[in-house]
């Protein structure tokens, strides 16, 4: 029998950027708010202080601030007729674990999607015809335009604290911006973050070419800078140690710097780590959540009372824990019917990497979001009809750090050891650089998410099973990438360079670190039929439970996803205040 | 002979002694901290390793990273200590991995690691395994074997045509491999990269974790490296 908690009026699942976000929303609305984290807690001292946290060994290869497969992971197959396997320990995809989530040790890009891609499926089929969307792919529109999200792609942005420049700031196109983004209502709120010399060179050859190179905008302070709630960020020093670790310097956009210490203030917030939720309870008629229930750091069950339930794990997590509850249908490819689980994507990611002799790149020198980026094949600048693929891909260059283990690239055909690796490793080191195309991946009927039939995880539930592999039209577009940025790459004059980028037949291997960019499963939509939650992140069928994060995109952007995941957050957020709460009732 | 018996091969006494430097001079007494930090390869204690298991990974280790030319070799970075210390550690026990059944070491090698066992355990069956291959096959245990040979049978176990069953799916080498070039580059306090000597061979400033002032700057950064201890290289 589960001990049973007083009643909170929320309680959120997790506390990470959403769950910070919505935590801060609805504590000013003067809700008293429980956060639950399966974690444990971390705070930049003493978890990322100097020096003790520059330690590539222990955060960069042995993950030390990532989830645990052992206590949480998923199968993994590439078809119906494979069958899935445990991930067993981590690299293709990194979850965070505890505060901050994987909002402490990303690299810090911060985009926002391009208009059209919130309305993807029609924008094919208005402008390139319905024959691009063939009938295994399963791409959406999101049930909500850019427009309406701007505001609160804003307001993230200022919390978070981004250094940028605004391509399109009120229609008017400003030198040094992207050219072709989504108009701004107002400018970032940091200047862009200094740039290292492959960046610089990058962007060079990018405008000889005539392409129009921007700098990344990051969630990494280029200035000191004090947020809307009075958190302060520090000018990054360029550590490089950013992307897998916890920032030492106060300057990377984080929970951890940019909301927690101003919430955990509020006498109206409560968080307690170690606490893993194990099921969203329903009432009986199954049209509401009554809380959950969650196991605390002693091990024992209890049961906590809610009016409101803030699903805010990371997206793998907040599809298991619907599917595990029975919020939505599961989804069924033979079928096609059903919602959760429905759309799992990833990203369409490739590269080519230059060797200079006589170059000097210093690559520990960096910051996880250094870097140019060019827009011009970008999802709104390409002719699908003309390329016969659907979707697109930014590219940049910019070193985000030098350490060795990791970072160690070698021209193609030196050996992996002996006497020629050595004295490899002494001729490329700080040598050599890399452009690399970020690129959506299109959603199919046959890549989705449901329970593991044989595999159960440290608690005894079913393991959440991931079925997923390329496309071609996703290796299309990657290859065509390719046929851009090599003229690029050779337009730089390197000693030597080599490419990689996926090809047909090409299939999901789970090894190699890809992205952290996992997405869908818990889709947004205009129709209760093919998604799970409305335009307000609220599940069409449990009008009490909202659902934040990347599950919510139908299809993969060609964008780092925590732009659209803080905006959806802030919007959602206002939702629950100004409309759900004076009348809990479904919104659409 | 038993396995038990085998001393260090005499080059690769030679590599760990030139490792241990002048603490092997009998008039030099080094410092305590010195002592219990840097024992000689050949007086090191394994915690995890058996003796035959140490030989072999001298042996091996001083192949992947050779002593010859510039920079430390594996030997000279004290790089066996480190993986004895990684295997009797979290990561030689999997602490962090999924590891309950049904295994499927059948499975493509892109569903990723799928052995019931530890890396503490591939090492302890491949290294027994791949010992006896080299006993059968070349009339010694690899340590003894001349380095053309050992080079030639690392050659064949990257490749796959030494296939060792015992490791069920899992790769010895890729795992020997993988350990032996982080421990040449982790932090020194993990027991490799001895010195720092790694990160000064290659130019990486180690913990320094500062350089504001150097974003765009084309020109070799001067500094030496420092360690998170606060050693400076």
């Amino acid at each position: 029998m589960a001990r049973q908690e007083k009643k909170k009026d929320v309680v959120i699942i997790g506390l990470g950027w959403t769950g910070s976000i919505l935590g801060m929303e609805l504590c000013n609305t003067g809700l008293e708010v429980l956060a639950l984290e399966r974690g444990s807690d971390r705070n930049t001292v003493p978890d990322f202080q100097y020096p003790q946290v520059a330690d590539e060994l222990k955060y960069g290869v042995r993950y030390g601030f990532m989830q645990k497969p052992r206590n949480s992971t998923v199968t993994v197959r590439r078809s119906e007729s494979e069958t899935a396997l445990p991930y067993r320990h981590l690299g293709s995809f990194l979850p965070g674990n505890g505060v901050g989530g994987a909002g402490m040790h990303w690299n810090g890009h911060t985009f926002r999607p391009m208009p059209e891609e919130f309305e993807l499926r029609s924008y094919v089929e208005n402008n390139f015809g319905k024959r691009l969307i063939d009938d295994e792919m399963a791409i959406q529109d999101w049930g909500i335009s850019y427009k309406e999200l701007e505001p609160y792609f804003n307001k993230f942005e200022k919390v978070a604290g981004i250094s940028g420049q605004a391509g399109n700031l009120n229609g008017e196109i400003r030198d040094g911006g992207n050219p072709f983004e989504g108009e701004r209502s107002s400018e970032y709120p940091m200047p862009p973050m200094p740039q290292t010399v492959d960046s610089n060179m990058f962007a060079d050859a990018a405008r000889k070419m005539g392409y129009h190179p921007y700098k990344r905008p990051s969630g990494i302070a280029s200035t000191s800078y004090t947020n809307p709630y009075g958190m302060q960020l520090g000018p990054c020093n360029l550590c490089g140690f950013c992307e897998r670790f916890g920032c030492l310097n106060y300057s990377k956009s984080s929970p951890q710097t940019c909301i927690l210490d101003a919430l955990k203030r509020k006498p109206n917030f409560e968080y307690r780590t170690n606490s893993e939720v194990m099921k969203i309870e329903l009432a009986a008629d199954g049209k509401t959540a009554r809380g959950v229930t969650y196991i605390d750091p002693n091990g024992e069950e209890v049961f906590q009372p809610a009016d409101l339930v803030i699903m805010a794990a990371y997206q793998l997590h907040n599809v298991h824990l619907m599917l595990l509850s029975g919020i939505g249908e599961p989804y069924n490819p033979a079928t096609r019917e059903g919602v959760t689980g429905k759309n799992y994507a990833y990203q369409t990611n490739g590269g080519t990497s230059l060797f200079f002799k006589d170059v000097d790149f210093n690559p520990f020198v960096g910051s996880g979001s250094n870097g140019h980026v060019i827009d011009d094949f970008a999802i709104n600048q390409i002719d699908f009809a003309a390329e016969g693929f659907v979707g697109g891909s930014y590219i940049s260059a910019g070193t985000f750090n030098g350490q060795p283990i990791r970072s160690m690239r070698l021209p193609a055909g030196t050996p992996k050891w002996g006497a020629e690796w050595k004295s490899g490793i002494k001729e490329w080191y700080g040598h050599s650089m890399s452009i690399g195309s970020h690129g959506s991946n299109m959603s199919y009927h046959t890549n989705h998410l449901d329970l593991d039939p044989t595999y159960k995880d440290q608690h005894g539930r079913p393991m959440m099973r991931m079925t997923f592999n390329w496309k071609p039209n996703d290796i299309r577009m990657t290859q065509f990438m390719k046929s851009k940025i090599e003229p690029l790459a050779q337009s730089m004059n390197p000693d030597i360079m080599q490419s990689s980028f996926k090809s047909q037949g090409a299939m999901y291997d789970v090894r190699p670190y890809q992205t952290t960019h996992n997405v869908g499963g818990a889709i947004m939509g205009s129709d209760p039929k093919s998604s799970a939650i409305n335009k307000f992140l609220q599940t069409w069928d449990v009008h009490n439970v909202f659902v934040m994060g990347a599950s919510a995109f139908p299809q993969n952007i060609q964008y780092n996803p925590t732009g659209a995941v803080g905006a959806l957050a802030y919007w959602a957020a206002e939702a629950i205040r100004k409309d759900y709460l004076p009348n809990p009732r479904p919104l659409v | 002979m038993k396995p038990s018996d085998f001393k260090l091969s005499r080059r690769s006494f030679l590599q760990a002694s030139t490792a241990a430097g002048t603490l092997l001079s009998a008039s030099y007494a080094p410092p305590a901290f010195a002592q219990s930090k840097s024992v000689p390869l050949n007086e090191y204690k394994p915690e995890y390793l058996s003796p035959d298991e140490w030989q072999f990974i001298l042996a091996a280790t001083a192949r992947l990273i050779p002593s010859d030319g510039k920079g430390p070799g594996a030997i000279e970075a004290r790089v066996p200590v480190f993986i004895d210390r990684q295997l009797a550690g979290s990561f030689g026990n999997a602490a962090d991995w999924y590891m309950e059944g049904p295994h499927d070491i059948t499975a493509p090698a892109q569903l990723g690691y799928q052995s019931p066992l530890t890396p503490a355990e591939v090492y302890r069956a491949g290294i027994a395994e791949l010992n006896q291959w080299c006993t059968d096959t070349h009339g010694n245990v690899f340590a003894l074997l001349d380095a053309k040979t050992q080079d030639t049978v690392l050659g064949q176990l990257e490749s796959g045509d030494i296939k060792l069953v015992s490791t069920k799916s899992a790769s010895l080498f890729d795992l020997l491999l993988q350990n032996t070039k982080e421990g040449y580059f982790a932090d020194p306090m993990y027991g490799g990269n001895a010195e720092m000597t790694a990160w000064k061979y290659i130019g990486f400033p180690g913990a320094r974790a500062s350089f504001r002032e150097w974003a765009g700057i084309e020109k070799p950064y001067p500094l030496g490296p420092v360690s998170i201890s606060g050693k400076r290289g």
